[in-house]
């Protein structure tokens, strides 16, 4: 019994590997299997893949035609399966993407980091399969081989070669306006009420016998939110240091208080009062988002500063420094090019610059011609945004209308491949 | 321990909460405990990732070290010149690195976003039609609205123009727009601040006096 139970057992496992080997063998011959029910679909045809053009490498793009079972004929196409091998021959056991039905191309792309999950190493040879696949795993149809096909980087994104244009037209527009300025020609910028409010907040706090808190967010130096804050710090810092007012400015970031620093300690000699200068009125705090608006409220409550001027990046702080702002009495202005956190502002302070208004707010203050030329080209540039706007949408109604067909497309002319 | 964590979390929530009645000892604590830990732990984290892992594993020990990573690192030692203030004006050059490098990065995506992706967004039919031909009248009137939109809130963002007259009419009708989506803005964030306020709850309610599930 013990022997027939051990004879039955062997046959089983022999019938059984007899079978994989089988459905492996007609497998690895014929792409095409069938089951009951559903037949294979007619496989992709003119299947290429080339290097993805205008990128930085690392990317394949896969083309196809679609499967004449897609849509049509036996309508039994679900999707397709983008497989990949290092051979001609195969095996294809990587799946680099799957894609619906209808889609006729894939981009094989990965980081640029090597190890990452994926990676896909540049100038090195690999050949592409789709696979046309139904509801039935095990029914779906191959295409033909193609490749070999490596991935390279370009020098240059043709893609972009709209912004290069428009880049060149406003560096010249900005130069000219600049060299104007600095010839003496008057530019005009006009009034900002949150910035005309700047003076009057700090006599009231002269009066008061109380500090200004200066806030720059959470932004890094190389914002250009905090750039045109930094201006405006050094016009408040000068008239602190006229009025002989305090002013505090808790950082959040390190290399932001030491600019402050060197800016603050340039207002205070520019207003001829150097030792009054004291170091420790820029310091830093921490650099975790709500443990920095933490400190900078207790400031609020415990110093009890008439005037709070939030200038740069800001983020979900925003509205806690606000509030807690106007518990503790103080006069608010503020200023940020972070569209989410203007409502805020525009609640809870006083003042608000909104948007670009924080970068004209330096131009103004400072009346550099560097910046003055460079609001002034920005006017033009929108104006320009404005103009060709209008211009697009007449084209886009009515030049068909009008027999102007090559203006049909105007709206292509400012796409921009990234 | 986990139970330890509950509590430590629980009784640092309702002390920071406690500011919503007045400022306090408690809340002063529970806020230099924050400031002090946040400070320490990226202090921890910058050394280990940057200094560390990037530039002694990287540029340093690596088998092929990446050179340029010395850059960085020289224009980091030039930063400390701050500390010498004979010297202290080197500091200025790494800073203004960080500053026209990033400036000269982000002016293609500037162009991008605000300028390009802008008209190629507003140019679009300002009559919509449906699949008969016939006139969509309310998505028409949506497409026009975006496009008054558009006019006049960059209208008021002109500075080298007084807002005076029609164009200063024009800013108005901008002005108008910016705050009617601020409003938009503000609700919607102020939903996702309850939710924030909710899971505050949930933690206090549920993980540590376990009163709902």
């Amino acid at each position: 019994m013990k022997n027939l139970f051990n004879m039955s057992r062997f046959k089983i496992v022999f019938t059984v590997c007899v079978l994989l080997s089988l459905y492996s063998f007609v497998n690895a011959q014929a792409p095409a299997v069938t089951t009951v029910g559903i037949t294979p679909p007619a496989p992709v045809t003119e299947l290429t893949a080339v290097d993805t053009d205008n990128d930085h490498g690392h990317s394949i793009t896969v083309k196809w035609t679609p499967s004449a079972d897609d849509g049509a004929g036996a309508n039994n196409v679900l999707g397709y399966r983008v497989m990949r091998s290092n051979s001609f021959e195969g095996p294809f056991n990587d799946t680099v993407g799957v894609v619906p039905l209808g889609s006729t191309n894939f981009e094989n792309s990965s980081s640029i980091e090597e190890g990452a999950e994926g990676f896909i190493p540049d100038n090195t040879d690999f050949y592409y399969r789709v696979d046309a696949l139904t509801g039935d795993s095990l029914v779906f149809s191959s295409s033909e081989v193609t490749g070999p096909v490596h991935s390279y980087g370009q020098w240059f994104n043709k893609g972009l070669i709209p912004v290069f244009f428009a880049v060149i037209i406003f560096t010249a527009l900005t130069v000219l306006f600049v060299s104007a300025a600095r010839k003496g020609k008057e530019l005009y910028v006009r009034p900002l009420a949150g910035i005309e409010a700047v003076d009057d907040a700090i006599g009231r706090a002269t009066e008061m016998g109380r500090p200004i808190l200066y806030v720059f967010g959470l932004g890094v130096a190389s914002d250009i939110a905090t750039i045109a804050s930094f201006t405006i710090l050094s016009r408040v810092a000068k008239r602190v240091a006229e009025y002989q007012t305090n002013l505090i400015v808790p950082c959040y970031d390190p290399i932001i208080m030491t600019v402050a620093q060197d800016i603050v300690k340039t207002a205070y000699m520019d207003a001829g009062r150097p030792n009054d200068y004291k170091e420790d009125a820029v310091f830093f705090i921490t650099q975790a988002q709500f443990a920095y608006v933490g400190a900078v409220n207790g400031i609020m409550i415990r110093e009890l500063p008439a005037t709070n001027i939030y200038m740069g990046k800001f983020y979900a702080e925003s509205l806690m420094l606000a509030e807690t702002g106007v518990v503790s009495g103080s006069i608010q202005i503020a200023g940020t090019d972070e569209i989410a956190q203007i409502p805020f502002f525009v609640v809870a302070c006083d003042y608000t610059l909104i948007g670009e208004e924080l970068f004209a707010a330096s131009a103004y203050l400072g009346r550099e011609p560097l910046l003055l030329g460079s609001l002034k080209a920005q006017d033009y540039a929108k104006a320009a945004v404005l103009v060709l706007a209008l211009l697009g949408i007449l084209a886009v109604n009515f030049s068909g209308d009008l027999g102007l067909t090559w203006l049909v497309n105007f709206k292509d002319w400012f796409k921009v491949i990234d | 321990m986990e139970t330890v964590g509950i509590w430590c979390g629980a009784i640092l929530t309702l002390a920071i909460f406690s500011f919503l009645y007045k400022d306090n000892p408690v809340y002063k604590a529970c806020e230099a405990i924050f400031i002090g830990v946040s400070a320490g732990y990226y202090a921890i984290v910058y050394f280990f990732d940057s200094i560390y892992k990037k530039f002694w594993l990287g540029a340093v020990t690596a088998d092929q070290p990446e050179e340029w990573l010395f850059g960085g690192a020289i224009l980091g030692v030039l930063f400390l010149t701050r500390l010498f203030p004979k010297i202290s004006w080197v500091a200025r050059w790494p800073l203004a690195f960080i500053v026209g490098a990033t400036a000269g990065l982000y002016m293609v995506n500037y162009f991008v976003t605000n300028a390009m992706n802008q008209v190629a967004s507003t140019i679009t039919d300002v009559i919509a039609r449906g699949d008969a031909g016939d006139i969509n009248w309310i998505q028409s009137f949506g497409t026009l609205v975006i496009l008054v939109g558009v006019i006049t809130g960059l209208m008021y963002f002109f500075f080298s123009k007084e807002h005076k007259g029609a164009f200063g009419g024009g800013a108005k009708v901008g002005i108008w727009f910016l705050m009617v989506t601020f409003g938009a803005s503000f609700g919607y964030t102020v939903m996702s601040r309850m939710s924030l306020l909710i899971g505050r709850m949930d933690f206090l309610l549920g993980d540590w006096l376990g009163l709902i599930n």
